[in-house]
């Protein structure tokens, strides 16, 4: 019934694909495993044809055309990489490059924050055959969450499209045009005078580590020289399930990454999932058992005697009120293993369904 | 939620009721934006203008407690206006009759004089709702949180059953869980009412299941909901075993609370950290947290996931299941030689016919194309189920319910004239004891704050940015006011998350007969300059 699901042919660099009517060039060909390199490309965004790094022949134009914002057509011959087309790429990559104070960005900075170091290596940038002005000024912002180091900004509009497409927020939009492009707020304030919601996803997008995770990069010196790890998990808040990347380094939680692939979340989060995840090691964490001393103080005391002393507290009430003097309240927040051994105890143990769990609060 | 998070993106017609999703499920929101970026119409039913009523083409700003007037109002313009699909009423549901004719005498102007709100404006939100054949129900606890709790619920099942907009994409009811697996707390059997996978404790077949399963004898009736063991502490309950929740801020009426807690001859918390209820026990069990603990969770659209280990636990810390399988073991029950937690997910598996198709493997490995592990997972095979109810519904039809529209458990009066109504913020989660404890929240959201209609501070003699003293019929907590439009005139809103503005001290004036869910979101008060 849909003509969008037809399924078409075209020829990417002399080798037959299928395509489905709708996608782009770029889209095709990263199906078909091909590496075309891209900037201000973000396949969960509007396609958006800024940085051109993209381009790609094609037959019968006489200019290259942007893979990303060209819908691909039946019989479309394409090819991804000629020798002028990669010179066009490397002059793009110099010039952008030659306009920002540094390339070289620590990881922490954001998921994508070294997407341009990796494009300068491939094509074997030195900065030194173009070079001048450095553009973007900085934007002092004392939120403890986002750096705002426009001078790393090569105008991709990423940040500003997330926002605007993903978030549906809009807070931040496009100073003036041409060398003097600026991103800013509303009246050109600080974020939280803003409709930022600091959901983190203009970090994250970010391609140069321009917008950068603030409370990340306080880990950067601690852990300079260590691997970053990645652990996949599920975000300990609402009931929305978003997936994310903890990020660790010797056994130090330093930061969050979306995960661009969860199934809930499709990259997204928010400013709860994305920062607020230091409670795990937090010096309040309970460390050890406590037991309620004679005096009625929570004292400290080993695991052996505090599970004694639950156990014993729930014989001797089981033995003086019988079965239906014991309850159990299982959490939202603890795994299921925990909630099912929770009821486990109370079924198994007592024999009662006195068990609950903190949904009715 | 019957329909996956995906299908939010889908609606021609989204009705949020008692949902203030931009700030509770941020991330769910982002699919109801793009939904209205497409073309979708929005209507938002809120006694508070929230963030959704921004984004809404039409605004229902409905008075405290009054939902089920509101939508018996919008049910009635719905029969009137001849916008139900016969064709699935006939095929799929049972009382419709009945319920036409209930619903005749529930017209728009008597909603009116319940709801405040205009009955243009709800003769509006029925005929976009009613002649949509996408349109699509969200809710959270503003719909939940009344002595009326049931009632609302079935009302909005009323307006999906005679419109048809349940089981195809893009439909259906869709509540939004607040925590990250509450949903699984239920779906593993912790409740009173329910073995794992919502097996029924009153059916012989599913007693005589656990029975074998576990050893013991479980008898055949329900348990006491938490609300009413909290209410017979000291009474009949004599010890506890609380597994990380804090409840003493969470719960309503504070004061009762601490006092039934502190009755207790035992009381056990397991927690990460000294919440104010772990305070008052005897026994303090640490365990590990998230990030620091392997294992399974599920989401509001009842897909199963895997949450891992990236660090060791803090200290002696120590997971849930091996705290509770050692005091069982303690006791001589049988059962609880664990030692892992994928032969424990593994048994529940097996005794839940909703996960059956599902062990800890599968969920490891996680989402494909092919496999989405949203139960009900029946078999092996089964790729999962992200839409419920699409060939029919789980006891065979969809059953209309002619309900009646009930006053909250306390109203307005000379002593208490003002509506408080409460819940969360985005930058803060429950009783913070996460939130509080993370860096930089704080900027966002240092102190909590009565949110007061700005016209309201002269009546109430109340000054912006000043404390005022809030009072309810159990007692009184200072706090700050903030004038603001987000609240009608009478109505002041406050979270519960911040220790030191105890909101929870005021609330707790009734409980849904059947769910025994607190009415949180209604509590009369007074407010008086300090």
């Amino acid at each position: 019934m849909k003509s969008l699901t037809m399924t078409q042919r075209m020829y990417i660099d002399g080798i037959e694909v299928t395509f489905t009517e709708g996608e782009t060039i770029l889209e095709v060909a990263q199906q078909h495993q091909k590496e075309i390199p891209t900037l201000c490309y973000d396949p969960r965004l509007e396609p958006f044809g800024g940085c051109r790094l993209c381009i790609v022949a094609l037959e019968g134009t006489r200019n290259p055309v942007a893979a990303c914002t060209t819908k691909a057509t039946p019989d479309m011959i394409v090819t991804t990489t000629t020798d002028t087309i990669e010179t066009l790429r490397k002059t793009l990559l110099e010039m952008v490059i030659s306009e920002n104070r540094e390339v070289d960005v620590h990881p922490l900075r954001g998921y994508a924050s070294n997407e341009l170091a990796n494009l300068r290596d491939k094509y074997g940038i030195d900065g030194t055959r173009i070079t001048g002005t450095t553009s973007g000024t900085n934007k002092p912002d004392d939120n403890p969450f986002i750096l705002r180091d426009y001078e790393l900004c090569i105008s991709c509009y990423r940040c500003v499209r997330v926002c605007a497409e993903q978030e549906g927020d809009h807070a931040i939009n496009v100073m003036n045009r041409g060398f003097h492009t600026q991103i800013t707020t509303e009246f050109d304030g600080l974020l939280k005078d803003s409709a930022c919601t600091f959901c983190g996803q203009c970090i994250q997008t970010c391609p140069t580590g321009a917008l950068a995770d603030k409370k990340a990069l306080r880990s950067v010196d601690a852990v300079s020289d260590s691997p970053l790890d990645k652990t996949r998990t599920i975000c300990p808040y609402c009931g929305v399930g978003c997936s994310v990347d903890i990020l660790t380094t010797d056994d130090k939680i330093v930061g969050i990454h979306p995960a661009m692939d969860g199934p809930a979340n499709q990259g997204a989060l928010c400013v709860k999932g994305q920062f607020a995840f230091d409670f795990v090691q937090h010096p309040d964490r309970l460390k050890t058992p406590l037991i309620r001393d004679k005096g009625g103080k929570l004292q400290e005391t080993t695991w052996d005697k505090a599970l004694e002393k639950a156990a014993d507290g729930f014989k001797s009430v089981y033995e003086k009120h019988g079965r239906h003097s014991i309850y159990g309240i299982a959490s939202g927040r603890a795994p299921s293993e925990a909630a099912y051994l929770m009821q486990k105890f109370i079924r198994a143990g007592f024999g009662t369904n006195y068990i609950d769990n903190c949904s009715r609060a | 939620m019957s329909n996956p998070l995906v299908d939010m993106q889908k609606p021609e017609v989204i009705f949020c009721i008692g949902t203030n999703m931009t700030e509770c499920h941020p991330v769910a929101a982002t699919g109801l934006k793009k939904a209205i970026a497409n073309g979708a119409k929005l209507i938002v039913a809120d006694p508070r203008r929230i963030g959704l009523a921004e984004l809404s083409h039409l605004y229902l700003p409905l008075r405290v407690g009054s939902d089920t007037a509101l939508l018996l109002g919008m049910a009635h313009v719905i029969a009137r206006e001849g916008l139900i699909d016969e064709d699935f009423i006939q095929k799929r549901t049972t009382g419709f009759d009945e319920f036409f004719e209930h619903i005749s005498q529930w017209t728009p102007e008597w909603a009116e004089t319940i709801t405040g709100v205009p009955a243009k404006d709800i003769e509006t939100a029925a005929m976009w709702y009613g002649a949509s054949k996408k349109a699509a129900i969200y809710y959270t606890l503003g719909i939940t949180e009344h002595i009326c709790g049931v009632e609302n619920v079935q009302s909005l099942c009323n307006l999906a059953l005679m419109t048809g907009n349940i089981g195809r994409e893009g439909t259906g009811i869709n509540p939004m869980r607040g925590q990250n697996n509450i949903q699984g707390a239920g779906d593993s059997g912790a409740l009173p009412n329910n073995y794992p996978g919502f097996q029924s404790v009153t059916d012989p077949k599913h007693q005589e299941k656990f029975t074998a399963a576990y050893s013991r004898e479980i008898e055949l009736e329900k348990g006491m909901t938490k609300v009413t063991a909290l209410e017979l502490c000291g009474d009949s309950i004599h010890a506890m075993l609380i597994d990380g929740e804090n409840t003493l801020l969470s719960d309503p009426d504070r004061k009762h609370c601490e006092h039934a807690l502190r009755s207790l001859d035992h009381l056990v918390v397991i927690d990460i950290f000294l919440t104010e209820t772990a305070e008052l026990a005897d026994v303090v069990l640490p365990a590990t947290a998230w990030g620091e603990t392997d294992g399974i969770c599920t989401n509001t659209e009842r897909r199963v996931q895997r949450m891992r280990a990236a660090v060791p636990p803090a200290g002696d810390a120590k997971p849930d299941w091996w705290i509770i399988c050692e005091i069982a073991k303690r006791l001589g029950f049988e059962g609880f030689e664990f030692d892992a937690p994928k032969p424990i997910f593994n048994e529940l598996c097996n005794l839940s016919p909703i996960y059956a198709g599902l062990d800890w493997d599968r969920i490891d490995n996680g989402v494909t194309e092919t496999v989405n592990n949203q139960w009900p997972v029946p078999d092996k095979e089964h790729p999962g189920t992200p839409r419920l109810h699409e060939e029919e519904f789980v006891n065979g039809k969809g059953i209309f319910s002619n309900v009646h529209y009930r006053d909250p458990a306390e109203t307005i009066s000379d002593d208490f004239p003002v509506w408080l109504t409460t819940g969360r913020r985005l930058q803060s989660y429950h009783t913070r004891t996460q939130t509080g404890r993370a860096q930089g929240i704080d900027y966002l959201l240092p102190e909590e704050s009565l949110e007061v209609n700005p016209a309201d501070l002269i009546k109430w003699q109340l000054t912006d940015g000043e404390w005022c003293k809030m009072s309810s019929a159990r007692g009184s907590i200072n706090i700050k006011v903030k004038a603001t439009n987000r609240s009608p005139r009478g109505t002041v809103f406050a979270s519960f998350s911040f220790a030191n503005v105890p909101v929870n001290q005021l609330t707790g004036s009734g409980y849904d007969p059947i769910t025994h869910t607190a009415e949180l979101k209604v509590c009369p008060v007074k407010l008086e300059p300090l």
